[in-house]
């Protein structure tokens, strides 16, 4: 590696330190165009009647990934300390939970 | 990983973690229990309202879609504005957290608007099962919009009055945790709402 590297390296390294250790403001744009991206083949299998079948999966699919992508880029899950992703798992474990335990007990899955 | 353990360990706390930080994710994980719960009860009456209008005859995709992507845009401006602090420019912080507010007013004008197409074609939070757990899901994400507007605007006010604590950018970082959590209980409630299609009742 040359000098010029090592420097090049050093200031990223110091750059992203004075963030907190997040992402730069690229790296979130970046992010936004694939959530946003994302949000338009939602709206589009909508009305593609040829996947009809398989729509809620898909569906469901997309709304993970969106959901992933804002919870670890930017609510920071992926670069803070892991304390705050379980705290956040925890919530959503119960919510989880309580929406199966609600269905299951009224019959929703045998409709 | 280890880059943020030092960040971290600077705070004074049993954890090595600010303990506003640890609040703000239990509310967080809290408010998953809340938002689970009215969307348990909007898919348990899914499909039983004994009588019109059903969300078919009320429902405009794009013009939800459009909102969706308004909320979106506001997550992008909300990190900016937090790197913008991050990197001591709070001029330009102050500016993306305005256009933040902005955007989530835009949102909630949208969804204003939309509630009230809706009741003049006859839906309303009395009319059917659908009408009331519909009103009752997206009403308190907006009430929660509503508030985040509130908060951004309130940390732009004390950042240009020059009353934001030694570090501006841990107070936006909370808010913004708060904005993106929004935003990704809207990204469930598009998706189980609006565009998982419910069939009439026969």
């Amino acid at each position: 590696m040359t000098e010029t590297q090592v420097e090049q390296r050093m200031e990223g390294a110091s750059a992203r330190r004075r963030r907190g250790g997040h992402p730069s403001p690229k790296e979130y744009v970046r992010i936004a165009i694939v959530l946003a991206g994302i949000t338009g083949l939602e709206v589009a299998v909508y009305y593609i009647d040829a996947v009809r079948d398989f729509l809620i999966p898909m569906l469901f699919a997309f709304s993970l990934i969106k959901f992933a992508l804002v919870a670890l880029w930017f609510m920071h899950l992926r670069f803070d300390s892991r304390v705050y992703a379980r705290f956040f798992a925890m919530g959503l474990a119960f919510a989880i939970t309580l929406f199966v335990i609600v269905l299951l007990t009224f019959g929703v899955f045998a409709r | 990983m280890a880059e943020t353990l030092r960040h971290e360990a600077s705070h004074d706390t049993s954890t090595g973690l600010p303990n506003t930080k640890l609040a703000m994710w239990l509310f967080l994980a809290s408010d998953c229990l809340f938002f689970g719960a009215l969307i348990a009860s909007y898919v348990l009456y899914r499909g039983a309202s004994l009588t019109g209008p059903y969300p078919n005859d009320v429902f405009d995709i794009p013009y939800t879609s459009v909102s969706s992507f308004v909320l979106l845009a506001s997550s992008l401006t909300m990190v900016l504005a937090l790197s913008a602090f991050q990197r001591e420019d709070p001029a330009r912080g102050r500016l993306w957290l305005v256009t933040t507010a902005l955007l989530g007013l835009t949102f909630v004008g949208g969804q204003a608007y939309e509630f009230t197409t809706f009741y003049r074609e006859g839906l309303s939070l009395s009319a059917n099962l659908f009408g009331s757990t519909f009103f009752v899901l997206t009403g308190f994400h907006g009430a929660h919009v509503a508030i985040g507007i509130l908060m951004l605007l309130s940390l732009s006010a004390m950042s240009f009055a020059g009353k934001l604590p030694g570090d501006q950018s841990f107070p936006v970082e909370m808010v913004g945790l708060y904005w993106h959590f929004v935003d990704i209980v809207w990204i469930v409630i598009f998706t189980v709402v609006y565009l998982i299609p419910t069939p009439n009742p026969t």
